[in-house]
């Protein structure tokens, strides 16, 4: 790793407010992320991922969601800082995001090929007419893959994966720096989840985007990422490169639940193997460490005293009893 | 989509004939005989029943409501019992007040109310949401009457700013625009408002704002379109029921609308009038349910994909 971060979130605490109590959506999370690099955020549902994701384009929900504390540098500029005029010119144009759910992401009163020429109209720096737009939207739909006889069309007249193509033309339009994707390929069938996935790839290769890739199937991210950061209770508990996380000895005893609860296909077992319990109500956090009450390794200190993080060259996890040197 | 609404237009024809079937029956059941009515108490008895014969009110009921819809598909709706003028004229000379009355209070309650509502689903829970919503149920909770006789106390009486009665310029249109407009407007507002909510949390609405699209566009271009289909069922509901003429409003402001003729005519037992005043009173409203409709199809694409796929797939059928 060398040169300045594209993207440094540092030390990053979201909080809800909801009705009686506090959600404690991200606690603490830190992690750069380079020019034309990939990071999976893996976690379970809850873990804070989306929120991050939310944190980064300053979206989350007014009134609710509130960022408490830390920083995240975009090229060396606080995005928590600007102003909210300012942050226009980010989202969408150097930032963009692909939302979790094709279905609901497109507006359904609008022709697909508005939505996408929207992005340039609305990052038009150059002052293209509109002939111009109309070839761009073109061209984009070549790209992803959808016939462009289909522009006036509206989105109830796509399949998913049309859907999902069109939402990856309009976060890529203005061929952002950084390329946010919340779980692009959850809501598509799996046949479609390869055609995206290698699309997706092909795009970020040809553009040199970094991409934030949030998921919770692991296969995404061993053929996309460079970088993983495992979620937890809006924490990370383990961070490294993919192959510290794929091929690495030592892990978060949450990481290895989570590859242990992936079914083996050479040994014969009759029942899969879940991690016990769920995870904490994040309005009421466990003291100590957060995953203490799940954890098979877990002491009476581990619930008493946060755990810190130990490092190794790229590796690093947030578990006391980790030795990097060997096994747990 | 033409298909489609030649289709709603002949599908007019049996609900209109059914209306009119309908009112004739309660019309006959009606105590009172309109010749008695016409000619008053004293009149003879030999009189009254030569003018039943004269009158056809003495043929069999089918018979008389056969002749009545014969002449009226002629054009001939009759003529008053009461002033012997052809009821069609009657109607067309009461209608541009009612219309007025309509469309005023209409659009300014859409001018008003929309924006209001946005304003108020935008800024949630603000002072200014709070402030809407408690103005939205006061003026939700004033009846219309109530309301009407307050306005005429205050601002003609009292200020004399208003006529208090007629229709002869545009300002005797005012406060029974008010009037009107008070429960219409905190109904829409408070529609207008909640739909929004449910719009604004759509997770479109976050992709736009990931886009880099100012909240003006956010809100504008790609949430109130969402939010409209039920805003414009209210309006079209509004105006089908405010055309047919607001009998209270127009009593207690004396205006000489729809509203006040159908009062008279129904205290008279003044049948072709009655006949004619609902019959035009559906049309319109037919007309008008017909027009929301297809304003339907053009906001929401979804909608007018039905009409046409319908249309497809009785053509892929052949």
């Amino acid at each position: 790793m060398s040169g300045k971060p594209l993207l440094s979130v540092k030390d990053l605490w979201v909080e809800y407010e909801a009705d009686e109590a506090v959600v404690h959506a991200v606690n603490g999370i830190s992690f750069e992320l380079e020019e034309g690099q990939t990071i999976g955020l893996v976690g379970e549902t809850g873990a804070g991922k989306t929120t991050t994701a939310l944190s980064i384009l300053r979206l989350l929900p007014a009134n609710i969601g509130f960022i408490r504390r830390g920083s995240i540098e975009f090229e060396g500029k606080n995005l928590l800082e600007l102003k909210e005029g300012e942050l226009l010119s980010y989202r969408g144009k150097q930032i963009s995001m692909i939302f979790q759910d094709p279905m609901t992401s497109l507006n359904p009163v609008i022709p697909v090929g508005d939505q996408v020429a929207e992005m340039f109209r609305l990052h038009n720096e150059e002052k293209l007419p509109k002939t111009e737009i109309d070839q761009r939207v073109d061209e984009l739909f070549e790209l992803v893959g959808i016939p462009k006889v289909r522009k006036s069309e509206f989105p109830h007249q796509f399949s998913g994966g049309m859907k999902q193509r069109a939402v990856i033309a309009i976060a890529l339009a203005c061929r952002p720096k950084l390329l946010i994707a919340d779980e692009p390929t959850t809501a598509l069938d799996v046949t479609i989840q390869a055609q995206v996935l290698d699309m997706m790839d092909g795009l970020k290769k040809k553009f040199g985007t970094a991409m934030i890739m949030i998921t919770h199937d692991l296969g995404v991210v061993a053929e996309t990422c460079d970088i993983v950061a495992v979620m937890y209770a809006g924490e990370i508990v383990e961070m490294g490169t993919v192959y510290d996380i794929f091929e690495g000895k030592v892990h978060h005893p949450y990481t290895e639940g989570l590859f242990g609860s992936i079914p083996s296909m050479d040994s014969h077992e009759k029942r899969l193997k879940p991690i016990e319990g769920l995870m904490p109500d994040p309005s009421s956090l466990p003291s100590g460490c957060k995953f203490s009450p799940r954890c098979p390794y877990c002491q009476d200190i581990c619930k008493r005293e946060e755990p810190s993080v130990r490092c190794m060259g790229s590796h690093s996890v947030r578990c006391r009893f980790v030795d990097m040197e060997g096994a747990v | 989509m033409s298909k489609y609404i030649l289709k709603r237009l002949l599908m007019m024809i049996p609900v209109i004939l059914g209306m009119s079937f309908f009112i004739f029956v309660i019309l006959e059941k009606a105590p009172g005989d309109p010749a008695r009515i016409i000619l008053g108490d004293k009149a003879p008895a030999e009189a009254v029943e030569e003018l039943r014969e004269e009158m056809g009110l003495n043929d069999p009921f089918l018979v008389r409501y056969i002749n009545y819809i014969g002449d009226a598909l002629r054009g001939d709706f009759g003529t008053s019992y009461r002033t012997h003028l052809p009821v069609f004229e009657e109607i067309m000379a009461r209608f541009p007040t009612t219309l007025t009355l309509a469309l005023g209070s209409i659009v300014l309650t859409v001018i008003i109310g929309v924006p209001i509502g946005v304003l108020s689903a935008v800024k949630q829970y603000s002072i200014l949401d709070n402030a809407t919503m408690a103005g939205a149920l006061i003026l939700a909770s004033m009846p219309g009457f109530w309301l009407g006789t307050m306005l005429l106390l205050l601002f003609a009486s009292k200020l004399h700013w208003l006529p208090a009665t007629g229709a002869e310029s545009w300002k005797s249109f005012i406060l029974p625009c008010v009037a009107l407009m008070a429960s219409n407007m905190a109904m829409l507002v408070r529609m207008t408002r909640s739909n929004m909510l449910e719009v604004i949390r759509a997770e479109y609405i976050t992709m736009a704002r990931a886009k880099g699209a100012s909240e003006k566009v956010v809100i504008f271009r790609h949430a109130l379109r969402n939010a409209l289909m039920p805003i414009i069922t209210i309006i079209g509901m509004n105006l089908s029921s405010l055309l047919g003429g607001t009998m209270i409003i127009e009593s207690v402001f004396a205006l000489p609308g729809l509203g006040t003729l159908a009062i008279t005519a129904v205290r008279s037992k003044d049948i072709p009038l009655v006949m004619a005043e609902v019959i035009f009173i559906a049309l319109l409203a037919g007309f008008i349910n017909l027009f929301v409709d297809v304003l339907y199809a053009y906001i929401d694409p979804r909608l007018k994909s039905q009409y046409v796929s319908r249309k497809r797939a009785r053509r892929a059928a052949r």
